[in-house]
């Protein structure tokens, strides 16, 4: 009973205390997406370089890809986006681009100037489509597997540890499934 | 000599209390004489968020622009967290009322549009949390904790009375010798 009394006040100290030091590291602005695990919903939109053409995720059925979501008005995106140059110029998987309530001639003039790793960009003006994928702040970033499933979201830039430790060996591992 | 020690700090005592006293009396007061005009600017706020959500002027009934107030009071923006549908200025909230405004135009129920989002953006866009396995902690929490502060306080008031009782004897012996 004695021994209760000291112990108990420094047992809910240090439950308070963990649960606090766990809080410090955690980013309040990451919410976890309902989405992964499920299919990526399904789009058609035009062609930024060609906005008589539209573009639909069923083209790269069978592959696994990424779907970046940028705009030429997010500072964060141009923090990310030689990552996007190098993956693309090794070649290690198609890279969507969805610019988000961007004016295509913007998109346009931005890529030229920063370089464009895409295999398509594709322009959501309304944002309709990023509503459809939970998408709440550029950049965001999904990795969607052979069958069309989204596997992986990174709310915010994707930076080099991102890459390395979570991005990198998933899409290897979804590659070779 | 004992008297009159216990004399001088009831008498602190008494200044205490009258300090206390003072303080309180002297705060109504300003405040009582500041209270007209600060009822005045109450109201804007109230008629602000009423006009401010419906940008779009899509809907025209008075049950549905009653439906759709409700609702943006219940969904999370989820770009500045800490406000509502309704408060947020955020460009992703504008396109989430828009959002809200064309479902319910379309006939969709309360309970349709909030699970298109909660499908999106997860649990976090309800205010309200739902009751369920990973929320149930959060929402009988205080509960228990308000019982347990109860039943701790109990049984320490429970000591006390019993306690009391030698105390005084031990008290009144000591001022006998």
């Amino acid at each position: 009973m004695k021994s209760l009394r000291f112990v108990l006040p420094v047992a809910i100290f240090a439950a308070i205390a963990w649960f606090l030091l766990k809080g410090l590291d955690r980013d309040p602005r990451e919410i976890p997406s309902p989405l992964i695990g499920k299919p990526a919903p399904m789009f058609s939109l035009p062609v930024t370089h060609d906005l008589s053409r539209t573009w639909s995720p069923e083209a790269l059925r069978g592959q696994v890809w990424l779907l970046n979501v940028w705009g030429s008005w997010c500072a964060a995106c141009q923090v990310e986006h030689p990552l996007f140059n190098d993956l693309a110029k090794a070649g290690t998987l198609p890279i969507v681009g969805l610019a988000w309530k961007d004016m295509p001639d913007n998109s346009i003039a931005w890529l030229r100037k920063l370089g464009n790793p895409y295999a398509v960009v594709v322009s959501d003006i309304k944002g309709g489509v990023a509503i459809d994928y939970g998408v709440y702040g550029a950049p965001e970033t999904f990795l969607i597997d052979k069958h069309g499933v989204i596997r992986f979201k990174q709310v915010g830039p994707v930076t080099p540890e991102v890459l390395r430790t979570k991005l990198l060996p998933l899409v290897r591992q979804l590659q070779d499934s | 000599m004992r008297a009159a020690a216990t004399r001088s700090s009831r008498g602190a005592l008494a200044g205490l209390a009258l300090a206390a006293m003072v303080l309180f009396v002297g705060v109504p007061g300003p405040g009582t004489a500041a209270d007209p005009p600060a009822a005045s600017p109450a109201p804007a706020p109230a008629t602000l968020a009423t006009a401010a959500p419906s940008d779009t002027g899509l809907l025209t009934t008075p049950e549905q622009r009653a439906r759709y107030q409700a609702l943006a009071e219940q969904l999370r923006c989820l770009v500045c967290q800490n406000q509502t549908l309704a408060d947020s200025n955020a460009e992703l909230a504008a396109d989430l009322r828009r959002q809200v405004e064309t479902m319910i135009l379309a006939g969709r129920n309360d309970g349709e549009i909030k699970s298109f989002l909660v499908e999106r953006y997860g649990d976090f866009v309800l205010y309200r949390p739902p009751m369920q396995q990973n929320t149930w902690l959060l929402w009988i929490g205080p509960f228990a904790l308000l019982v347990i502060g109860a039943l701790v306080w109990w049984r320490i008031q429970g000591r006390g009375r019993a306690g009391e009782a030698p105390d005084l004897e031990r008290a009144r012996r000591l001022l006998d010798e």
